[in-house]
């Protein structure tokens, strides 16, 4: 999918290189964020996994939140994954005052499946009108240490695209698309794919 | 992908460990003994803390045998922060192992700063739900712990001195005889596989993708924010600091400005911004004053 747009990727901490990679591999430019003066010329924005906490200490330190925030309100495309679901999510179960974007209307627990003991894989069964290419198989879903979203908390305007055991683990409202899981980590570039053609260019 | 294939392993444990290892790339892991050192590491923005009784720093200044944690102490810390928290074990202990996945650390440390408990064999690491890191100090070691099941390789540098000579040391050599394999011919690939003491399977994978096939942290000597900002250009994905917070003037402040430099190692203008004021460095030992039986870093196997 050749593309002159170019993703930007917070590279503040995480696993953001991962994300680069899956993007480049699919014909887009994608540019590191660390700074406000990154932002200019961006047509998207992926927040990666990493601690949401040690993001959002860089995220105030170098200013970042307001411009970000700006730029999703006015229908910048952002995806975020596990950290980055919880810095979308508008409300924080346990920690609301942590500094974030926020966008989606959804609460997030954090750590809510317990340590890295814990931490799964699950294959998620995504329905998504009109495209069926995540109907033809599972996609393989790696929780690392991973963020939950209470099924009743999920506000007006969200659209629930996959759900496992009960919980909401991809979801979207309008220019925002937040999963749980790290579809960066499984070479299944499905979701990414899904992102750069409905979402950026719909 | 084939199994066989280190990086492309596809088996869940695999996946979500080395998975965990790269959640915490770009970032600090910090050294801590108490469960209020954490939370300033927490507040300071480091993406894992490791609990430990001593800093390096006072191992080496007390002697005598290193272990283990106190469950006690671990778990204090596991409740005081949100963040992944490391235990260390002793080279080869695998009981101490048994027990910091018991207690559910998330990453263990087969570390070379306690003292060794075995000195032929490191833990099989491949038995564990829970993911270790393991030192080295060369590409050799590094593949040995890597098929011994590491899903983290950090530098060793040489713990609790402040001097991050060893580190760029153990750091150059890695990243040297990395770009060496990369231009081998392939039939000398399994000469140079004995020569270094590394699986044949893994020396013929990093010549062919030019890195290690887990994360590369750096260790051992960071002291400063320029420090983890060199180490970042010279290969490493992420930092540990041991001593060089909590044995420093002002913790807080130098745990904050070690995190931003390991995020802004490209902007020389932001590092010297952030590298203002931090008080007094940890007082440190000169690497060249040890003695060769004073050096933590050739324990390893």
């Amino acid at each position: 999918m050749p593309d002159r747009k170019t993703i930007g990727v917070l590279a503040l901490q995480g696993a953001f290189a991962r994300h680069i990679d899956v993007v480049k591999s699919l014909g887009v430019s994608t540019v590191e964020l660390r700074d406000p003066d990154d932002l200019p010329g961006i047509n998207a924005l992926i927040i990666p996994g990493g601690e949401s906490t040690a993001m959002s200490k860089m995220l105030v330190r170098w200013g970042l939140i307001e411009p970000l925030q700006k730029l999703i309100k006015g229908g910048l495309p952002v995806f975020g994954t596990c950290a980055g679901l919880i810095l979308l999510a508008d409300r924080l179960k346990d920690w609301d005052a942590l500094p974030r974007l926020g966008g989606l209307n959804i609460t997030v627990a954090r750590n809510a499946y317990g340590r890295q003991l814990d931490s799964f894989e699950a294959s998620l069964n995504i329905t998504i009108p009109g495209s069926p290419e995540f109907s033809e198989s599972a996609m393989e879903g790696v929780f690392i240490r991973a963020p939950r979203i209470p099924a009743d908390s999920v506000g007006s305007g969200v659209e629930v695209l996959c759900s496992y055991d009960g919980f909401p683990v991809l979801v979207r409202q309008e220019n925002i698309l937040g999963a749980a899981f790290h579809p960066e980590l499984t070479g299944d570039n499905r979701l990414h794919e899904w992102f750069l053609r409905e979402i950026i260019n719909p | 992908m084939s199994e066989k294939i280190w990086s492309g392993r596809q088996s869940s444990e695999w996946r979500k460990n080395v998975g965990l290892a790269e959640m915490l790339k770009g970032g600090v892991i910090m050294d801590v003994v108490t469960p209020e050192q954490a939370v300033i590491a927490a507040e300071a923005g480091a993406s894992a803390v490791m609990a430990l009784e001593r800093v390096p720093a006072d191992i080496r200044a007390d002697g005598g045998v290193s272990r283990m944690s106190d469950p006690k102490m671990i778990k204090g810390i596991q409740e005081a922060v949100s963040i992944p928290v490391m235990a260390k074990c002793r080279i080869g202990h695998f009981m101490e192992a048994r027990i910091l996945e018991a207690l559910g650390v998330d990453f263990i440390d087969e570390s070379e700063v306690l003292t060794p408990a075995d000195d032929q064999y490191h833990v099989d690491k491949t038995s564990f739900k829970v993911p270790f890191v393991c030192g080295c100090r060369n590409l050799g070691e590094a593949l040995r712990r890597i098929g011994e099941g590491a899903v983290m390789i950090r530098t060793k540098g040489e713990a609790g001195t402040g001097d991050v000579i060893e580190a760029v040391r153990h750091m150059r050599t890695l990243m040297d005889e990395i770009h060496v394999l990369t231009v081998m011919p392939k039939d000398q690939l399994m000469s140079a596989a004995r020569d270094m003491g590394a699986p044949y399977d893994l020396v013929e994978e990093v010549a062919r993708i030019g890195r290690l096939p887990v994360p590369n942290f750096s260790a051992g000597g960071v002291a400063t924010p320029a420090d983890a900002a060199l180490m970042m250009h010279l290969g490493a994905e992420s930092v540990f600091v041991g001593s060089g917070i909590f044995k420093s003037g002002d913790p807080a402040r130098r745990a904050k400005a070690i995190v931003e430099a390991v995020t802004n190692y490209k902007d020389p203008a932001k590092l010297a911004e952030i590298s203002e004021d931090l008080g007094e460095p940890m007082v440190g030992i000169n690497c060249d004053d040890l003695s060769e039986k004073e050096r933590l870093a050739s324990r390893g196997w």
